[in-house]
Order: C-alpha cells, then sequence, then structure tokens
C-alpha cells in the first residue's frame, strides 16, 4: 500500500525493520511446535530432562520412530501406530474417491441440467456441511450396527462418504458455474447424453477442482478423530485415534520422544500434501467455508 | 436452462424405444442426484430428528422410546458440569474468535507490504491448519508441561520464580485451549483477509493517500471497513470450528483437570458413549445444534440479501 513513494530515510528503514523483525517472530511462533516436535522425537530418553525442550539432540537416533511405528503401546496392545496409519489410509483412500466422484456428478448434474428445485435440492445438502456432527453421532451408531458394519472400516468409509458429500457437491457446483454453458447446450442439441457430456466437456477442464476437493477430503477424513473414535474398535482406528490412545497410555515411564514420533507420523501426510499442494489446500479451505 | 427438458420430450407413442432412451436421459439429472439427496434427508435431517427424539426418552445405556417429555433438557440445566461446559464454550469461542481475528488482520496488513518471501512466510503461518486437532493437542500438552516445558525452559534460564501451569490449573486450563487453537486457526484468518486485502480496488487506497491521509488512518478509515465481509466469514467459520472443538479438548486437557475444561461437544460425547447417558448425551446435541443455527442463520439470512441487493 505504501507504493506512492519509496523513500528511504532513516524513520522508514527503521520501520521496515520492525516489520520484518515482528513477521519473523510471528514465524517463530507458528514453527516453534513443530521445531520441539521433531527435535524431541529424535532425542534419546535420556536426554530429555526440564529445560532441554529447544536444545538440539547430542545423540541424534531415530529409535523413537522406529518404537512409535511398530512397538509403542495404544491402549492394551503394543503394536505402534504402524498398521493404524495403514488403517487411515484404507479408510481415506476410497472415501475420498468416491465422495469426490459423487461430488462432481452431483455438482455437473445442478449445474448443467437444472430442474426446477434444483437449486432447493442444493441448499438442502448444503446444510450438511454446517451440522455439529454429534447430532448424529447416536442414530449413526445403530445405523451402522443395522447394516452389520459397526466398527468396520467399510463403516468408517461410509460415514466419511455421507458427511463429505456435501462439501464435494459445493465445490464441484461452484466451479462448474462458471464453466460457459453453451458448449453443453450445443452438445445436448448434438443428441449428447448426461454422461458423455461430462465425460468430453466438463471433466477436462475440471483438473483443478478434482484437486481441490481430493486434498480437501483428504485432510478431513485423515484428521478426523469423533468419527474413528465413535465408529471403530481396536482393529480398525484411524491413527489419530491410536495416537491419542498412546499418549494417554499410562504404562510406565512417559516416553515423549515416542509421543512426539508418533505425532510427527501422523501429522506426515496432511503435511506434505500442504507443502506440495499449498495452493490447493488454501483454494479449498475459502471455498469449502467462505462460500458455504 | 430448460432447454433440458424441452428438448427431449418426445410424443408418447411414437416410436417407443426412443422415447424410453429419451425419457432415461431426461431423468438421469435427477437420478444422478437422488442418491445424495436420499442420503442428506436420512443421514441429516432424520438424524437430526431421531436424536431430538432420543433427547425426548429416558435412554440410557440403550436408546429406548419410552417418552419423558422435556426432562432431559431439565436435567441439562441442573447440571453443573454442562454449565461448565457452556461457560466454557463462551469464553474458549470468545477468545479463539477475537484472538484470531486481530492476530489474522495484523499479519495480514504487514505481510502486505511487500514482504520479501511472503509466499515462505505465508506458507509458515498456514501448515498447523493442515495438522489434526490432535496432533496439535499432543504438542501443545509437552510444551505446556510444567515438569517439562515452557515453564521448566524459562526456570533453567534464571527465571526460578516463573510459573505457566495453566495446564494443571483448573482456573487456567480453557486458555490452553485457546492458545493451541488459535496457534492453529490464526494463519487462515491471515489468509482470508490477505485475499481480502488484495481485492480492495486500488484506486481507493490512492485517492485517501491523495487527501493527504496517514498509512494507520486509511487502514483503520478505508481499509477496514471494506474487509467487514471478511470478518463475516471468519467469524462464522471461527464460531463454527469452536463450538465442534472436540478433539483438542481430547488430546490436550482430557477436558480437566476434573472438567474444568469441558467443552458442550465433549460432555456430549461422554455421557452419550462412556457414562450410558443416552438421553442427556441427546439432549446437549440438540442444544449444539441450536447454537449452530443461532450462528448460521443470521449469516446465511443477510447472505441471501446481501446477493439479493449487490
Amino acid at each position: 500500500m505504501d507504493n506512492v513513494i519509496r523513500r528511504r530515510t532513516l524513520g522508514a528503514r527503521l520501520g521496515r525493520a520492525i516489520l520484518y523483525a515482528v513477521l519473523l517472530l510471528a514465524a517463530l511462533f507458528y514453527l516453534l511446535p513443530l521445531a520441539v516436535m521433531l527435535i524431541t522425537s529424535v532425542k534419546p530418553l535420556a536426554e530429555i530432562s526440564p529445560g532441554t525442550l529447544l536444545s538440539l539432540p547430542r545423540e541424534p537416533t531415530l529409535a523413537p520412530w522406529t518404537k512409535a511405528w511398530g512397538e509403542a503401546c495404544t491402549g492394551m496392545r503394543c503394536e505402534g501406530v504402524g498398521v493404524y496409519f495403514l488403517n487411515s489410509i484404507a479408510i481415506v483412500v476410497p472415501a475420498v474417491l468416491i465422495s469426490t466422484v459423487i461430488g462432481a456428478l452431483n455438482g455437473y448434474a445442478l449445474t448443467k441440467w437444472r430442474f426446477k428445485g434444483s437449486e432447493l435440492l442444493f441448499a438442502l445438502m448444503l446444510f450438511g456441511c454446517f451440522i455439529p456432527f454429534q447430532v448424529v453421532l447416536l442414530p449413526m451408531a445403530q445405523t451402522l450396527g443395522w447394516l452389520g458394519l459397526s466398527s468396520s472400516r467399510a463403516g468408517l468409509i461410509l460415514v466419511h462418504v455421507i458427511f463429505g458429500i456435501a462439501f464435494t457437491t459445493l465445490f464441484f457446483r461452484n466451479f462448474y458455474v462458471a464453466v460457459p454453458t453453451e458448449l453443453v447446450s450445443a452438445a445436448k442439441l448434438d443428441g449428447a447424453g448426461f454422461f458423455r457430456i461430462f465425460w468430453r466437456i466438463l471433466l477436462p477442464v475440471s483438473a483443478p477442482i478434482i484437486v481441490v476437493s481430493v486434498i480437501w477430503q483428504f485432510t478431513q477424513i485423515w484428521n478426523d478423530f469423533l468419527f474413528g473414535v465413535a465408529f471403530s474398535a481396536h482393529n480398525t482406528q484411524p491413527v489419530t485415534v491410536a495416537l491419542n490412545n498412546l499418549v494417554n497410555t499410562s504404562t510406565g515411564a512417559r516416553e515423549y520422544n515416542v509421543d512426539m514420533a508418533a505425532a510427527m507420523i501422523a501429522a506426515l501426510p496432511t503435511l506434505i500434501v500442504y507443502v506440495l499442494a499449498g495452493k490447493y489446500f488454501v483454494r479449498g479451505l475459502t471455498a469449502g467455508s467462505v462460500k458455504g | 436452462m430448460s432447454l433440458s427438458n424441452s428438448v427431449v420430450q418426445p410424443a408418447v407413442g411414437a416410436g417407443a424405444r426412443r422415447s424410453h432412451a429419451g425419457m432415461l436421459q431426461a431423468c438421469l439429472p435427477k437420478l444422478v442426484l437422488a442418491p445424495s439427496v436420499a442420503i442428506s434427508l436420512f443421514f441429516v435431517y432424520g438424524f437430526m430428528l431421531w436424536t431430538f427424539i432420543l433427547s425426548l426418552t429416558n435412554s440410557r445405556m440403550l436408546p429406548s422410546y419410552e417418552f419423558v417429555g422435556f426432562a432431559q433438557y431439565a436435567r441439562l440445566m441442573a447440571n453443573d458440569r454442562w454449565w461448565v461446559a457452556s461457560t466454557n464454550l463462551v469464553v474458549f469461542g470468545g477468545l479463539f474468535v477475537a484472538i484470531c481475528l486481530a492476530l489474522g488482520l495484523v499479519l495480514a496488513i504487514l505481510l502486505d507490504q511487500r514482504i520479501r518471501q511472503e509466499g515462505a512466510l505465508r506458507t509458515i503461518y498456514l501448515y498447523p491448519m493442515a495438522l489434526s486437532f490432535i496432533v496439535t493437542g499432543v504438542v501443545w500438552k509437552w510444551l505446556l508441561n510444567p515438569g517439562l516445558g515452557i515453564q521448566a525452559m524459562v526456570r533453567s534460564w534464571g527465571f526460578e520464580n516463573f510459573r505457566f501451569d495453566w495446564l494443571v490449573n483448573p482456573d487456567m486450563a480453557v486458555y490452553t485451549l485457546v492458545i493451541a487453537a488459535v496457534w492453529q486457526a490464526s494463519g487462515f484468518v491471515m489468509a482470508l483477509f490477505l485475499a481480502g486485502l488484495r481485492g480492495i480496488d486500488d484506486s481507493i487506497l490512492k485517492a485517501a493517500q491523495l487527501d493527504g491521509a496517514s498509512l494507520p488512518r486509511i487502514y483503520w478509515r478505508v481499509v477496514i471497513p471494506c474487509l467487514r465481509p471478511v470478518v463475516f466469514s471468519a467469524v462464522m467459520i471461527l464460531s463454527h470450528i469452536a463450538i465442534k472443538s472436540f478433539d483438542l479438548v481430547v488430546a490436550l486437557t482430557g477436558g480437566g483437570p476434573g472438567y474444568a475444561s469441558d467443552l458442550p461437544a465433549t460432555f456430549m460425547y461422554a455421557h452419550a458413549f462412556t457414562r450410558a447417558q443416552i438421553g442427556l448425551g441427546s439432549a446437549s446435541a440438540m442444544l449444539m445444534l441450536g447454537g449452530v443455527l443461532a450462528i448460521l442463520i443470521p449469516y446465511l439470512y443477510s447472505e441471501l440479501r446481501g446477493r439479493r441487493h449487490g
């Protein structure tokens, strides 16, 4: 904003210096927990004592990581968070794919094949983005029981798809609204059908919104805890639930380095996605929340 | 738009096969939407109704359908733990929203001053939003742990009397939730504000500058009023996060010490799933829904009104 004239007076320079100092201080605030988590996770337990929060490990070791992955106790069992990490993947991948495909078709039908009442249907579905999930937990538990899906991965996939559709539909609908309708109308006159038009006209331009939807769903489902803790058993738990159990298991001495390694393991997939595709992540956040 | 419907409306009887295909084509969009709409009706609206019905029963361990009217709500109102949880939500939500807005706005304005490495800083501010609240809770639990965390570190620097034991202090535990939640979400608010700032028409600012207004004055009188819609969306998103906060409490304080840092979301879970009080838990879930609606409806109303006028 200070663009008209840039005077390089002493005062202005001082101002810039303060500006950068404040921004760096803020960066420190955001980075500190991650740094502490990482440092602690590669320290031997002997090096963890009062006052050593920020000191670098003298003898860095990956032992806490291997222990967190394969041996640490989560509740009654001691097999690390590795199996639960794989559980999370087994839940997240199908749930993301299914909800994205359904969202894309919904968004397409809602924008390019509007019919009387379609906007109302959209509003109806949109509401699902906003409810506090506590309000569906008990009926869901009972319904999953009836379906024979209690405490199963399939049940969790189903739950995540059900409550993910509202978001994915919102993403695709808002994206397809901006795609010119002329092409679609022309194709309709030529006799092209519903799926053919989708396949040939809409899908080729959908790459950005598919990325947004996949990333959004991936982070949401990977980070989920409420459904995971309510609808899973010990062998189907997602990694967030296992991490919480690991940290709260009170057998023997607290191994903070293992806790931190497990937290890193649980955090890495979404962090990596964020670093690689941060732009789309932000777009998902704003589309998912602002335009809601 | 109605083209789709009018094109495929062949006369009945004239070429039965074509007409079947045509009918199918005309119905296809509705058929594609139908499962999602059905899911929404059953799993969202149906379940809300179902939970409401449960909240009118005396269900304990298992759902029963013996109706007791609004007795569960009355029990809830008489329940000390519920009031602690609700008060905590007001304190936590209020501080969380206010601090996120202030911090986000300040960071966005500072970042908007042609900063070198702006992209890197933005990434750093925003990354916590990609983490699970469980991870955030675990990390902050470690940092705030009086014995080994920040308190111990500052003491080791020579400030022997430094105290930062909020995590184990019943009066202060709820503020640790604020710290961790602000850490996680303020970067996101910054991103919202930054996008808003970039969207402001430069000519307005130039005009203000030509009028000789000082930079702080321009921000206060011109820029921030332009950001009103962003503030509005941010408040609505943040309060939504606050009401739904469950994982963070579980991982950071476990609702403790005692139930000093309980929130309605943890209250509901504890009663419905571990304390065999399904009726009471359902009643608390319905009140949470009411809270969300109280925020959502004015928001949607103003959104729709704004669109009509704009």
